[in-house]
């Protein structure tokens, strides 16, 4: 029953890291850019949802809508005026200004939210399924963010290998230049991906802060890189990876705090992913590119 | 088009950064209200100029709620003294946001170059032992509001502390759990690191085993990169019967641990500390999750004595109705006790910081002071201090002393 139990807490924070990690892989895979600003833009729309229900007092719902709206925007205006005007230049400079990026939001949200935190009440009403006598406890924030997760895997794989657009943005991903010359904005595709991104941000940020009630505007920088980590086990640029890369990761870090110890759970986590690497270097998932000289 | 946007934008990224860092300025004018209008109540013309306090503290970033809270704490404080007459205070604080290394050390070089004769702070541990060492070299006195590493008065002879050691702490908890839940299966959760989480629970430890307390789990630790999911360490308390849980820790991550023992219906008695302190007042925190909580804390804003009652009402009005927490109630103490210190040893605005250090610490060796956060409180010879510990119960959402 203990097991189990830990089993689930694993799951649950697991696929909080695997929806985040969503957001990554897919940016990377086609924009082929890591995306440091991607934890904060989580936060920005967990901001956004608590200000539309607590402050507006609307219902979860249109806290969803609103955080998904804003970050969507915010995402194509990131690209926009801090990516596209380094886009051909060297991936470091790219890095290095979503790095300032992610500090511009943080101190932005500082300026606005205060660095105070706020409590984020749940959207989900479910009373919590309690089985053999109140020893396993499922709640519904598991379930929900495990639904989402799956959902949000599944449409993402259909849209990029089904629809036009989709196979534009492999297209992008395979080789730039060549989708170029076949007739694709480049431009407008990566904005595209940025905008599907941050979408999901808003969505992980809303799930992130149903399971762990916090804001502060530093929220999304631990599970950013911790879901950044998920995706890079799971295979970076591979959408079934990320999810398995953030379940797993949550797994074996709450075994190994349930299990061996709590003090050195992030030396056991990395360790496992840095013998994965070895072993894999693509990650579990990854497509091994093989480079032409 | 776009180059102007991209202007646009970097001109609002610089803004930003100068409004962070002009929280220490815009601070200033507030202290320096009083000062100015001093005049009027100050003695006759040829008095003693006013003795210089300077205070480093977190005016922005993460930590900023207890700088701002000590500064605004400090400030009332000044304000009531300068109204007195006598001896008077020039206050002045720098912002070190917490960091503790070159911000900490380079507020205090700055407090330095103003002409400091006191330092009330510094507000953190990281800061305060960064500055402490630097003020053993100037022989600078300093009074800390709330650095409460035992590090931190070990630095130095002039070096001396408000609040509680954390070993102190942890053992007064201790001692109260022996009183009033003897028989209780504890459990402990804490942040391995955070130096004031791992010295309370270390004091705690010490003090359990030797009053033979059931601590059935000592070893839930979380440290500030894992701190997103608590739930394996609720589970931990959960699965070995804990009917008491000690969480010594910020009320940041406290609120999580409440929310999560909440959702899986697991509900023992929780014990805080002083970093507990703010959890009613996390915006969107449901009071409801907090009911039975007891914690540690020298400072009840709900008092009704008239120390208390003025001095909320006082903080209230200049900081946009905030009720003051005891980081605040620390800080105004802080000012008494240096003031009171500094009329008995007759030390004013002339006598260089030296001379000023070696006369406060002949006082802080024997004097006794009553202030907000407890009464009879007198210093040992390391500059700890020594004060009855309060505890708290929370209780219909506020807090009610522990019967």
């Amino acid at each position: 029953m203990r097991i189990l139990q830990y089993l689930i807490n694993g799951i649950s924070i697991g696929s909080v890291y695997a929806i985040i990690a969503l957001g990554y892989t897919m940016v990377y895979g086609i924009a082929k850019m890591l995306n440091f600003a991607h934890g904060d833009v989580i936060m920005v729309g967990a901001y956004i949802s608590f200000c539309v229900t607590s402050y507006l007092g609307l219902p979860a719902w249109a806290g969803v809508l609103a955080a998904v709206a804003v970050c969507t925007v915010l995402g194509v205006v990131i690209e926009g005026l801090a990516y596209k005007p380094l886009r051909g230049t060297p991936s470091l400079a790219v890095l290095i200004t979503a790095i300032g990026v992610s500090y511009f939001l943080q101190n932005a949200a500082q300026l606005i939210w205060s660095s105070s935190p706020k409590n984020f009440s749940s959207i989900v009403t479910m009373k919590p399924i309690s089985m053999a006598g109140g020893k396993l406890v499922i709640t519904g924030e598991v379930l929900l963010t495990v639904a989402a997760c799956i959902l949000v895997m599944v449409g993402l794989t259909l849209f990029t290998g089904k629809t036009r657009t989709g196979k534009a943005m492999r297209a992008v991903s395979e080789d730039r230049d060549a989708a170029q010359l076949m007739g694709i904005n480049v431009n407008r595709t990566i904005s595209l991906t940025f905008a599907i991104g941050s979408a999901l941000a808003a969505i992980a940020g809303v799930l992130l802060c149903s399971t762990v009630p916090t804001l502060q505007p530093t929220t999304g920088s631990m599970p950013g890189i911790r879901a950044f980590t998920a995706a890079v086990f799971g295979g970076i640029g591979s959408i079934p990876g990320a999810m398995l890369g953030g379940i797993l990761l949550g797994i074996i870090e709450t075994f190994s705090k349930a299990y061996l110890s709590t003090q050195f759970s992030d030396a056991i986590v990395f360790s496992v992913l840095i013998i994965i690497l070895l072993v894999k270097p693509a990650g579990l998932l990854g497509r091994q590119m093989q480079e032409k000289v | 088009m776009k180059k102007m946007i991209a202007l646009a934008l970097a001109a609002m990224m610089v803004v930003s950064m100068f409004a962070g860092c002009g929280g220490s300025s815009t601070g200033t004018p507030a202290t320096e209200a009083p000062a100015a209008n001093a005049p009027a109540a100050a003695p006759a013309e040829g008095a003693a100029p006013a003795i210089k306090i300077g205070l480093s503290g977190p005016m922005t970033g993460g930590a900023s709620e207890y700088g701002l809270a000590v500064r605004g704490g400090m400030e009332i404080a000044v304000a009531e003294i300068n109204a007195k007459g006598g001896l008077q205070i020039e206050f002045k604080s720098e912002d070190d946001q917490a960091d503790g290394s070159d911000l900490a050390v380079s507020s205090y070089n700055s407090l330095k170059d103003w002409g400091m004769q006191i330092l009330a702070g510094a507000v953190t541990t990281g800061s305060a032992l960064a500055i402490a060492a630097e003020t053993v070299n100037d022989q600078i006195f300093m009074l800390t509001p709330s650095a409460s590493a035992e590090d931190v008065a070990n630095t130095g002879a002039n070096v001396y502390q408000m609040c509680f050691t954390d070993p102190n702490q942890g053992a007064s908890a201790a001692e109260l759990m022996k009183a009033k839940w003897p028989d209780a299966t504890i459990g402990v959760i804490y942040d391995s690191s955070d130096a004031y989480s791992a010295g309370i629970r270390d004091g705690f430890l010490a003090k359990a085993k030797e009053l033979g307390l059931n601590v059935a789990v000592d070893n839930a630790a979380f440290t500030a990169d894992n701190k997103a999911d608590l739930s394996a360490q609720v589970t931990m308390c959960k699965d070995a019967g804990c009917d008491l849980v000690f969480l010594p820790f910020y009320y940041t991550e406290a609120a999580q641990v409440l929310t999560y023992a909440n959702t899986v219906g697991y509900a023992p008695t929780f014990f805080g500390c002083d970093g507990m302190d703010g959890i009613l007042n996390v915006e969107g925190f449901d009071t409801a999750l907090a009911e039975g909580l007891v914690l540690m804390t020298p400072f009840d804003a709900s008092a009704t004595d008239e120390a208390t009652v003025a001095f909320v009402e006082q903080f209230k009005a200049n900081n946009g109705g905030k009720v003051p927490n005891q980081f605040a109630a620390d800080g105004y103490d802080v000012i008494y006790a240096l003031y009171n210190a500094c009329v008995a040893a007759g030390v004013d605005g002339n006598t260089p910081a030296a001379d000023v250090c070696a006369a406060l610490q002949e006082q802080f060796a024997t004097m006794k002071v009553d202030g907000l956060t407890g009464s009879g409180m007198t210093w040992d010879e390391n500059g700890m201090i020594s004060k009855a510990p309060a505890a708290m119960v929370v209780t219909n959402g506020v807090y009610v002393p522990v019967a």
